[in-house]
């Protein structure tokens, strides 16, 4: 077992020998090690989330015909530094009549939900938890991050977070449906709710076997993240800036932290599930060149998740519903059912076979929503009244006071 | 005494003082929260046990779903997040001499039965695999299966034309 074909393995070895040298006994030495890997990975990927800070700035910067961050060290690189110490020396303000425990619980179960998913990401070969039910825990610890936000929102006594903390419930508990429906595709085609099994089976990448169930995972979970176009929770306009309008200082910053972090976790997982993970030339041989690849993949889809950040405007509530339960949901239930029926017909044949096939019927069904949605488009709109009616969204046109009703205003 | 024991007491420790908590609190949303480290403790019991697919479903179902579901009814119909009057009613003697009696009796079957002196056996690799394939299976708890499925059918198109807008009325 050498140090390049097993790195992990050799450190925790190492270790382990060390601790047991040391008179622990076995189990104790095997919970130490776990809480040491768990630190590990929490303290690395948070660290990572300083250079994503800076990217995202960069790269929102260039797409908006700004420079971005350029001023601390080269290229602004030091910028996420300066912003830290900033906001270190910013004093936390508990506003009056807030629940103080709770107040301070959001952000640790928010910032909790979204590291707890790297408990079980594939990292490279033989590293990261191997849990038979991995797929489901990965939504099964978004229900920490939701109930972080309806914490945060409602402990902060005041009424914007407590209506960006509702709208952001509704939003995530909507999301995640389609979210299940798509990560089940990739489960159902590996046979196997393990990660590692996953990323194991994908011979062929299983974005050739399932590109539309690609496609809703990665659009069902920037909404669950809620970043542009899904930004309601945010929205400057109407609720101020969210439910975290009453955090200051450095317990604002886990929610930053979480953010950005949710939103590079997005682009891992999406990558384990979909784009083969660890897998690559070599990378079986040298781990840590899975690693890479894993890290290029994950970066690629996270890109991809800027890029629409900066490029789509935000959508209303009505829209945002309306794309989860009447597209997104009815869409994926559809090709679960399809994926399941023809892979019940084509899992003999070779791989390339049955992902040539699955590939024919993803494009067919896209072909005919498109066409669906086309023609659902033109009735629509040859229905569509000239004035908005009460009762219909977008809030009605108040009616036109009459010269009647406003004998001044008509005299003037 | 091994690690997992430490964990165990610990884990028990919490469940049973969150639940304590969560009918001592005058805080109708703190004692939602209360109930949410309940049912987390009861999941990590369930991962000691090495029952992976149990802790993950209850994480799930109480936390992602129960839980929020919970508190938005607590925060939607309650003006009043606080309860003024007395904790206890009346009857609570007879409350806790039920819950005496039921944990004497639990305690004695599960000892009579010699549950704590059954052998501790390994968990397959393949429990998850054995009981989906159990659930669709004719054989196993196909019946059950199916009319647990078509009475959440019949819920969830209850619950949509409940809340129907009609239009032209």
């Amino acid at each position: 077992m050498g140090i390049l074909s097993q790195p992990i393995g050799v450190i925790a070895e190492w270790l382990r020998n060390l601790l047991l040298g040391w008179g622990l006994s076995q189990g104790l030495t095997t919970v130490l090690l776990y809480l040491l890997g768990g630190a590990v990975v929490a303290i690395l990927v948070q660290t990572w989330v300083i250079f994503l800070i800076w990217y995202e700035r960069k790269l929102i910067g260039r797409i908006q015909d700004r420079l971005g961050p350029n001023r601390v060290g080269p290229y602004g690189l030091l910028q996420p530094f300066a912003d830290f110490i900033k906001i270190m020396t910013k004093e936390v303000i508990v506003p009056s009549g807030a629940d103080k425990p709770l107040y301070f619980w959001g952000p640790i179960l928010m910032d909790a939900g979204v590291l707890m998913l790297w408990a079980v990401i594939p990292l490279m070969p033989m590293v990261g938890m191997d849990l038979n039910v991995a797929a489901l825990y990965t939504i099964a610890v978004g229900g920490f991050a939701t109930l972080g936000i309806l914490l945060s929102g409602w402990s902060s006594n005041n009424k914007f977070a407590l209506v960006s903390a509702i709208r952001t419930v509704a939003q995530m508990v909507s999301y995640e449906v389609p979210t299940v429906l798509a990560l089940l595709i990739p489960v159902l085609l590996a046979g196997t709710m393990s990660l590692h099994g996953i990323v194991a089976a994908q011979h062929v990448w299983y974005i050739v076997f399932a590109p539309l169930a690609f496609l809703i995972y990665f659009v069902a979970s920037v909404a669950e993240n809620g970043r542009s176009p899904f930004d309601l929770m945010e929205a400057e306009s109407e609720i101020v800036a969210g439910f975290h309008i009453e955090y200051s200082g450095m317990v604002f910053a886990i929610f930053y932290v979480a953010d950005f972090l949710h939103a590079f976790t997005i682009g891992a997982l999406a990558a384990v599930l979909f784009l083969g993970g660890w897998r690559g030339p070599g990378a079986e041989s040298f781990p840590l060149l899975g690693f890479v690849y894993l890290w290029i993949k994950a970066f690629a889809v996270y890109f991809v998740g800027v890029w629409v950040r900066g490029t789509v405007p935000r959508v209303r509530v009505d829209q945002l519903m309306n794309f989860s339960w009447k597209f997104l949901t009815p869409l994926a239930l559809i090709l679960l059912v399809l994926t399941a029926v023809l892979d019940h017909f084509v899992f003999g044949l070779g791989a390339w076979t049955r992902a040539l096939s699955h590939l024919l019927m993803n494009i067919v069904v896209a072909v005919a929503v498109l066409r669906y949605l086309e023609h659902h488009e033109k009735v629509r709109a040859s229905r569509r009244p000239m004035v908005a009616q009460p009762g219909q969204y977008p809030v009605a046109r108040p009616p036109r006071p009459t010269v009647a009703e406003n004998p001044t205003e008509a005299a003037s | 005494m091994t690690a997992m024991q430490i964990i165990f007491l610990l884990t028990a420790v919490v469940t049973l003082v969150s639940a304590l908590r969560v009918v001592t609190t005058p805080n109708m949303i703190h004692a939602a929260l209360w109930l949410v480290t309940t049912l987390v403790g009861v999941a990590v019991l369930y991962v000691l046990l090495s029952a992976s697919f149990l802790a993950v479903a209850q994480v799930v179902i109480y936390v992602g779903a129960i839980a929020i579901l919970m508190m938005f009814v607590i925060m939607l119909t309650r003006r009043e997040m606080r309860d003024r009057g007395p904790q206890t009613g009346k009857q609570w003697p007879w409350a806790a001499v039920l819950a005496v009696l039921l944990f004497g009796g639990l305690v004695w079957m599960v000892q009579s039965v010699g549950l704590a002196a059954a052998p501790v056996g390994e968990v397959p690799q393949t429990a998850i695999a054995d009981l989906g394939k159990a659930l669709v299976s004719p054989n196993g708890f196909v019946i059950p299966f199916e009319v647990a499925s078509v009475l959440l059918l019949a819920a969830l198109i209850g619950a949509v034309y409940v809340a129907w807008t009609r239009r032209h009325s």
